[in-house]
């Protein structure tokens, strides 16, 4: 597919979400290029996680619009997102831990391969599943322990894994929320390398709050506060806009970064 | 990773050839008796078996299973009762009405999980009780008598044991690779993936309803012919084998055998069996040196010694016996 970085892919317009008295995402506007690392940050509660759900599908926006790759895909509900190319992976791990590493994987890959009302032929012995579902483990750097049952591998291998499942339906955008949560900083670092391994290859949205990994892999950066946009630029603008640093960033952290 | 020689899969190999050259003892020995229990056993072990689909492979608490038992029983003696004799009909009909059945209390039952699922199948279940207890003209609570057994047009007699001992074997076998065949499919690794965990299915795309309610046909549709081969084992059905402690049964046969495996239900349904068979004799005679004139009563008790047993294998020996097998023939990973 080739990459022409001025096309959005993802457009938001004018989101509006309210749980009660509580405005969590508030006439929220934003454009991700095709191609493009585009991170979210914003200080706890600033709608990071309603956002990426609205985007899913897994919640339905009181009013705005968002439109995948040309299509509006508000009403649409989170698996047929997900076979329009919009992967989500979860803040939450969520795995089959009962079932081996390659099985997750192959299980996500089936989920994109129509119906699965087959009843007979050997679903661990059928090349349309288990190559797709190897290649995505290998991208996510999972491949030595594909036949682990997925309840022995460590936190950050939980990461990984959740990030093979949602590469293996092929798609065009990842939806990431916090990937980085809970991971030790070894853990972190490899996490960092894949994604700008991957970010080569597909259009990623990523909501963070390790601004070290923020700032070194996003291309353009959107700031939330209180469910609204208060910015969006590159790294270098965000870093010198001082809205953000009063609003969110302490001065010692831009510093830093 | 799949060397054949564990004791899991000798001692299964051992069991198959045991059931098939089983009629070979019988005709040495004259032992009328241990046919009779086997065919029993043979027929229950392909109900647990069917049961073994919905509850160890995709995790739905049935508690309701032992009504399709029923029937598939009922809907045989019925017709033999109104002068339809061939197996051609009986049995398809067993087959259908189970399916009808499966179909109407899985649409209601698989919108609940948990709790309310083993709820809403036991209570489908005791209304399929009370409904054959209420049919007076097919003797309520007294149960029909079958005038005779299935005919198939003179190429199969089910009167002789033997032939009809292996129909039920054949059968029993029949469940087993359909039932292996289905798990290892795509349909049974969305099975596997709705025991592990519903709601990522639903996630990454599947609707798991209308797996779910197919995985409950199935199973059964499958149990309705094992109530049609009942009916015809015992010559008679009542409504006491829809009773729920029947379905208990058949859920302590697929958890003592161990649940999600393949021949672990057989074991189970084995094992019970042979406990109900003869635990009451074994107490029996360990209590007669002390007490010669109570042993007989004590031997009644069975249940007690049942109880605790089942608690202990569940406790200690998860996996039932499928998963001691496994565990005593060694360093085996989980996952094969």
């Amino acid at each position: 597919m080739s990459k022409r970085k001025t096309d959005p892919i993802l457009q938001v317009e004018n989101l509006q979400k309210r749980f009660g008295g509580i405005i969590a995402t508030d006439d929220l506007s934003l454009n991700v290029a095709a191609g493009e690392l585009h991170a979210i940050i914003g200080p706890n509660g600033a709608g990071k996680t309603t956002l990426i759900a609205q985007l899913s599908g897994q919640f339905k926006p009181d009013s705005g619009r968002i439109y995948f790759a040309g299509d509006d895909i508000t009403a649409l509900a989170p698996y047929k997102r997900s076979s329009l190319g919009l992967a989500r992976s979860f803040q939450i791990t969520s795995l089959f831990l009962d079932l081996s590493v390659l099985d997750n994987v192959a299980l996500a890959v089936q989920a994109h391969a129509g119906h699965s009302f087959h009843f007979w032929k050997n679903a661990r012995k059928e090349d349309a599943l288990r190559i797709p579902a190897r290649a995505a483990l290998e991208r996510a750097g999972l491949i030595g322990r594909a036949d682990w049952p997925a309840a022995a591998l460590s936190h950050g291998e939980h990461r990984q894994l959740e990030l093979a499942m949602a590469l293996a339906g092929e798609p065009r955008m990842l939806l990431l929320d916090e990937p980085m949560a809970g991971l030790g900083p070894e853990e972190s670092a490899r996490m960092v390398a894949m994604l700008r391994a991957l970010k080569a290859e597909l259009t990623i949205l990523l909501v963070e709050h390790d601004m070290e990994a923020v700032f070194a892999l996003a291309d353009r950066i959107t700031v939330l506060v209180y469910g609204r946009v208060i910015a969006s630029g590159t790294p270098n603008e965000i870093r010198a806009n001082a809205q953000v640093r009063e609003a969110y960033l302490g001065e010692a952290e831009v510093a830093h970064v | 990773m799949r060397s054949a020689l564990t004791l899991r899969n000798i001692v299964t190999a051992a069991l198959v050839i045991g059931l098939v050259l089983l009629p070979l003892y019988v005709a040495l020995t004259g032992d009328r008796f241990v046919l009779i229990l086997f065919t029993r056993i043979v027929i229950l072990a392909m109900a647990a078996v069917s049961l073994n689909l919905i509850l160890g492979y995709a995790g739905m608490m049935s508690f309701g299973h032992a009504a399709f038992l029923g029937l598939g029983g009922y809907t045989t003696a019925i017709l033999s009762f109104e002068g339809v004799h061939s197996g051609f009909l009986q049995w398809p009909a067993a087959i259908a009405v189970s399916a009808l059945f499966a179909l109407a209390v899985g649409a209601l039952s698989l919108r609940t999980r948990g709790v309310y699922f083993i709820m809403i199948t036991l209570a489908f279940a005791q209304m399929a009780y009370y409904m054959a207890s209420g049919m007076a003209r097919y003797g309520g609570d007294d149960g029909l008598s079958l005038e005779s057994r299935s005919t198939f047009a003179g190429l199969l007699n089910l009167s002789n044991k033997t032939t009809f001992y292996y129909v039920c074997l054949a059968l029993l076998l029949g469940t087993i690779l359909l039932v292996w065949r289905l798990t290892n499919s795509r349909f049974g690794m969305v099975l596997q993936g709705v025991r592990s965990n519903e709601s990522r299915m639903s996630a990454i795309g599947y609707p798991t309803f209308r797996y779910k309610l197919t995985a409950f046909v199935i199973a059964g549709t499958l149990c309705g012919l094992a109530g049609a081969l009942i009916a015809n084992h015992t010559d008679f059905v009542s409504p006491s084998m829809m009773f729920w402690t029947r379905s208990g049964d058949l859920i302590v046969m697929v958890v003592l055998g161990g649940m999600g495996t393949l021949f672990g239900p057989v074991f189970g349904a084995l094992a019970l069996l042979f406990l109900e068979q003869f635990l009451p004799t074994l107490i029996n005679m360990a209590v007669r040196p002390f007490n010669p004139a109570g042993a007989a009563k004590a031997g009644e008790y069975w249940q007690l010694v049942l109880g605790p047993l089942l608690l202990f294998i569940v406790l200690f020996a998860r996996g039932g016996i499928d998963g001691l097998l496994k565990k005593l023939g060694g360093k085996h990973s989980s996952h094969e």
